[in-house]
């Protein structure tokens, strides 16, 4: 059983601090919802624990299973067992949606996937998306709508299969449909038992579909309030008002 | 014939088959500034072809071969030497090979021209594709080997013709060539040219294109890799000088060493007479190392208020990081995420190439570069 442990994590990016502190565990088996105001620093801890270069970590630690993730490459962390489904994913010209798959499971399993098992996987996944399969042949996330690109998204999550998946803002921009195409992507991915969700949201809405065990506010950069899926609920009915007030 | 009259244009100055109409480049000139006269092994100030290029053609059954002496009279009449080292190619080659594409032949198969170097020594060459009024063919250059080489191509595309032409310099890293491709572009007639420059210490093609009636649709596209050392320059001059004609030009390549030098210049001239002229032209550099410079202009002098559309775009950049983050986020270490978005890149463009055997050569090629 998988355990992502975040230690008094202090991110900053281009000497501004944006993360002051922040504690989470997330173990297998459970689903944690970050809820918090626009700029609170909710998309930085995502980027920041996946190691995109603009956020230096000025203190604390991220372990997966007690490997410390902070001492590994961005694809290393992926090997290691994270996966981190992007508010925006960026649009790369010349690389096909199938290869770009192929070597993304490739890299993650450590070898190739046969080749038919690989497209009927594929195939089976994209079908539970509802993703027309033209798409494979698309170039990556270039002229994919919002929607698509979600998908697709998930497409990889379950494809991948990884230990902890950080789903940063995976419900922005989707209509009612395809917010619940995708939530039963993320409900089949998470419904194995092994495996943690770290949801990053805005907005309760994604939280009808997939419920958290957890729910935490974030603001300032760092956690302010703790609680189960209540916590949700009461955030959809006062707003994050009371959270900025004291975070200024 | 002397030295023609200055036209309106400034892009294009002045072209004479007459050497010393052309001065002895200094490096000041605006056309010679990019290109490292002392690496030329003397082509641009008379050396003597004492090499020897050796032409071999693999020619589609449809297709006629001939090889021919200086005073042909179907040599020379697309166009006219706009520099220095195309004049002396013309005045220093001793056979030329004539390739025509018969009236309304349709080639079954691509004419392959292979030019191969045997070492040192200055050679000159010219180079003759006629495709007659509403034939089709597709050829490919293949130039290989160790040479120091000067030639000028001259491809005579009439009425309803289609062709389309692969070249190919694959050079060894010790060989000097500076070409120029003349495409004549007569009534509706297609003409796409695709050049791959991967080989070659120094390498300098100049493609142009002029059109003789209206309908004419050009496309260039070109890739390059350049490595450590190499100086790689292409050299695009699109004449639209007649009415409703369109080109499309698109190259891009990559960078990677110590004095890598790329030059791309794209010179695009809309006559007045020209209305209705539909032109695009793009130049894309990735900087994949320090060292590595990339020199990139693209110049558009419209002289009609009446274009369909005129356009160009520069960009040279260093691999976008976000690109690989995407990548290395889904596992891909960072090697073959990179390998992947220059492949992605250069692929788009080579994806146009549209004979199987070769498509996948040039993959091989590009990830052979990639690999070094």
């Amino acid at each position: 059983m998988s355990t992502l442990e975040i230690r008094d994590l202090h991110v900053a990016v281009e000497d501004k601090q944006i993360l002051r502190g922040v504690d989470l565990t997330v173990r297998a088996g459970e689903t944690h919802a970050i809820m918090g105001p626009n700029g609170s620093g909710k998309s930085t801890l995502a980027y920041a624990i996946a190691g995109h270069p603009k956020y230096t970590i000025t203190g604390g630690s991220v372990l997966l299973d007690g490997e410390d993730l902070l001492e590994m490459s961005v694809d290393e962390r992926a090997r290691a067992g994270l996966f981190l489904a992007m508010q925006y994913p960026v649009e790369v010209p010349g690389i096909s949606v199938s290869n770009f798959l192929r070597s993304a499971v490739t890299s993650v399993r450590g070898e190739a996937p046969k080749l038919r098992e690989f497209a009927k996987d594929l195939k089976a996944g994209m079908d539970a998306l509802s993703i027309d399969p033209a798409f494979a042949q698309r170039n990556l996330n270039e002229g994919f709508s919002g929607g698509e690109k979600k998908r697709h998204e998930i497409l990889q999550l379950e494809l991948l299969k990884p230990k902890i998946a950080v789903l940063d803002e995976t419900d922005s921009g989707l209509d009612v449909d395809a917010l619940r195409v995708v939530s039963e992507g993320i409900n089949r991915f998470r419904g194995t038992g092994d495996t943690g969700v770290l949801l990053i949201t805005h907005y309760t809405r994604i939280l009808r579909y997939v419920k958290p065990d957890f729910v935490h506010v974030f603001a300032g950069g760092r956690i302010v309030e703790e609680g189960g899926p209540e916590l949700a609920e009461k955030l959809e009915a006062e707003g994050y008002a009371a959270y900025t007030k004291d975070a200024a | 014939m002397g030295l023609n009259e200055k036209p309106l244009s400034t892009l294009h100055e002045k072209s004479s088959f007459n050497l010393e109409d052309f001065d002895v480049p200094s490096g000041r000139e605006e056309s010679w500034r990019f290109t490292p006269l002392s690496r030329l092994k003397g082509l641009h100030k008379g050396t003597a072809a004492a090499g020897h290029i050796t032409v071999t053609v693999d020619a589609a059954p449809e297709v006629t071969v001939e090889t021919v002496g200086r005073d042909d009279a179907r040599l020379g009449q697309s166009f006219a030497p706009a520099d220095r080292v195309s004049a002396q190619a013309w005045n220093s080659f001793e056979k030329a090979t004539v390739i025509t594409v018969p009236r309304e032949a349709v080639a079954s198969k691509p004419t392959v021209v292979t030019l191969t170097g045997s070492g040192e020594g200055a050679a000159f060459g010219h180079l003759l594709i006629k495709v007659e009024p509403m034939a089709e063919a597709v050829i490919v250059l293949e130039h290989v080997g160790s040479a120091v080489y000067a030639d000028n191509v001259e491809f005579v595309v009439g009425d309803g013709a289609t062709l389309k032409v692969i070249s190919l310099q694959d050079w060894n890293d010790d060989a000097v060539h500076v070409s120029q491709h003349h495409a004549q572009i007569a009534k509706d007639a297609t003409f796409k040219s695709f050049v791959v420059t991967l080989g070659g210490d120094l390498v300098r093609l100049s493609p142009s294109v002029t059109y003789t009636a209206p309908g004419g649709d050009a496309d260039l596209s070109g890739v390059y890799f350049v490595d450590a050392g190499q100086h790689l320059e292409h050299r695009l001059l699109v004449d639209h000088s007649q009415p409703t004609c369109k080109s499309n030009v698109d190259y891009r390549g990559a960078l990677q060493g110590q004095d890598a030098h790329a030059v791309w210049i794209g010179d695009v001239i809309i006559r007045v007479e020209a209305e209705g002229t539909d032109t695009y032209e793009l130049n894309r550099n990735l900087i994949l190392t320090d060292g590595a410079r990339a020199d990139s202009v693209p110049n558009l002098e419209i002289l009609t208020g009446e274009v369909a559309g005129a356009g160009h775009a520069s960009a040279s950049g260093r691999l976008d990081d976000e690109h690989l983050f995407y990548l290395q986020a889904r596992g891909i270490p960072y090697d073959e995420a990179k390998r992947l978005v220059i492949r992605g890149f250069l692929g788009q463009l080579i994806e146009k190439i549209e004979l199987d055997e070769l498509r996948e050569r040039v993959f091989a090629k590009v990830e052979a570069e990639l690999a070094r």
